[in-house]
């Protein structure tokens, strides 16, 4: 076992079938069992009662977007990490001592976005 | 070959149906506790304790009508649910729900598949469900599910950098990333949850994070939101959604059982497999063993959905700029100084002494440099 050849993942391809065949048949089966009954008014975008207005395709807060940018760089970094980890215990107080020199220059980089204020949600 | 592959089969069948059924009366479970919390009596109705409920609210949506808006996006309307479950119900595959199974003189891991990079498996694809939020969401073309779903987006991405370097200093320890090596490391009560206190507890935090849970269940808040992400959303889409909520929390529970509290570890374990090994033949001793194995995992897995239910019942929701405020300047910091610690303890001759050693000189270092800052601010 644990070997990493290719038929280990043979079970997975049973286990992503089961999991399709449900979602489909899931979906398939509520298509034709509920009732269909159309109408203008129901079929527009909810909005609490009053009349839809226009389309949902609304520029948002530039905020997200940033976040999104930062979880990029941040979660490269962290994947960086993951091979030093594993083999940890070989690499010794060298590999630590690198490893918090690379740390340091993730948290100077943490450290410059939260005085660019890039994470104040609370102000534009 | 042949017939450890019928055995795997059969065993993730059974993976696959435990985690259906469990996400199906976990729903139960909530209303139930929630009645109990709240003081009220709860599901009461179909059959005895309402213990059908699940089935009903089941049938029920199956016959509701099911609806799509006509400015919605209708591929990607219909595929957003199906994503967010099939994502859910993958990442069952690598969870080590026993130790072995001797039968015809082989050990069969009772586990989907045991590959060496199993937890990682479990991250990507449970990064892959904020696709089915995001996509229903955005189909919809409604703006409180497209807020809905930006939100959880981004709070998921969030959360998810403190939950990495969290698992980087499981991993450190374990020096693995199968889960099954992780869980053997922690054999008898030598549990990681001693080793790495705070290591726990982000990881708990941001599991209910993840999961869309209480106190983080922005994207879906009522008062703000209409229903978040699946607001149009009706019959057994709005099912899958929920569901996958639910399966979802089944699994990290199981994860975060499997990498701090030892899955099928418990105290004297090898004591109760000798015992049972000398009394009953080495075949059955041993699968029984087993067994009391798995039901240990399955009990450690309902204390932690107990304790995600708990939490919604009692803490009230975050804004969002708290919340992004925590992932981001709490979270993530206090995981790196976890790793860090939990780094040098590992190196050092004594780990366990020197992790709390560790974080007793950074808890003295943080609130001694808080405490002056404090007093030179309150002094000008």
């Amino acid at each position: 076992m644990n070997k990493g050849l290719p038929q280990d993942y043979l079970p997975l391809l049973i286990q992503f079938s089961l999991a399709l065949g449900f979602v489909v048949m899931t979906i398939f089966a509520s298509t034709y069992l509920g009732p269909r009954l159309r109408s203008k008014r129901k079929e527009d975008p909810f909005e609490c009662g009053i009349e839809s207005q226009g389309d949902a395709r609304l520029p948002m807060s530039v905020k997200y977007f940033l976040i999104a940018i930062l979880f990029v760089l941040f979660d490269v970094e962290i994947i960086f990490m993951y091979p030093w980890a594993v083999n940890f215990k070989k690499l010794g107080w060298f590999g630590f001592t690198e490893m918090l020199m690379f740390v340091g220059f993730l948290m100077a980089g943490f450290y410059y976005i939260i005085k660019k204020g890039v994470l104040n949600w609370d102000e534009d | 070959m042949e017939f450890i592959l019928l055995i795997k089969g059969l065993i993730i069948l059974t993976i696959f149906a435990l985690s259906l059924g469990i996400a199906a009366y976990e729903t139960y479970f909530e209303r139930v506790i929630a009645a109990y919390i709240q003081d009220r009596v709860g599901p009461d109705r179909a059959g005895p304790f309402g213990i059908l409920q699940p089935l009903a609210d089941a049938g029920k949506l199956f016959f509701k009508e099911d609806f799509i808006p006509t400015l919605a996006d209708k591929g990607l309307f219909i595929i957003g649910p199906g994503i967010a479950m099939l994502t859910a119900l993958m990442s069952s595959a690598v969870i080590p729900f026993g130790d072995t199974l001797l039968i015809k003189g082989q050990y069969i891991p009772v586990q989907g598949m045991d590959v060496n990079i199993g937890i990682l498996w479990v991250f990507g694809i449970v990064s892959l469900g904020v696709y089915g939020i995001l996509i229903g969401g955005w189909a919809s073309n409604n703006k409180y599910s497209l807020y809905g779903a930006i939100r959880a987006a981004s709070q998921n991405i969030s959360y998810e950098l403190a939950m990495g370097i969290t698992l980087l200093s499981v991993i450190v320890v374990t020096g693995s990333l199968s889960i099954r090596t992780i869980v053997g490391l922690q054999h008898g009560i030598d549990w990681n949850i001693f080793y790495q206190p705070v290591g726990f507890l982000i990881f708990v935090t941001c599991s209910l994070a993840e999961c869309n849970r209480t106190p983080f269940d922005l994207p879906e808040s009522e008062n703000e939101l209409v229903a978040g992400y699946h607001t149009e959303y009706g019959s057994m889409k709005l099912g899958l959604y929920l569901f996958s909520e639910y399966v979802n929390m089944f699994i990290s529970s199981a994860i975060i059982a499997s990498l701090f509290l030892g899955a099928y570890n418990y105290p004297g374990m090898d004591f109760v497999h000798s015992f049972l090994t000398g009394k009953l033949g080495e075949s059955f001793g041993h699968n029984l063993a087993t067994v009391l194995g798995i039901l240990v995992y399955i009990l450690k897995i309902f204390f932690f959905i107990f304790v995600f239910m708990w939490v919604r019942w009692t803490l009230p929701r975050f804004k969002y700029d708290q919340l992004m405020n925590m992932a981001w300047k709490w979270m993530m910091p206090l995981s790196i100084v976890n790793l860090i610690i939990v780094a040098a303890a590992e190196l050092s001759p004594y780990p366990l002494l020197f992790n709390y050693i560790g974080l007793a000189i950074f808890a003295f270092l943080y609130f001694g440099s808080r405490t002056v800052y404090n007093n030179k601010k309150s002094k000008l």
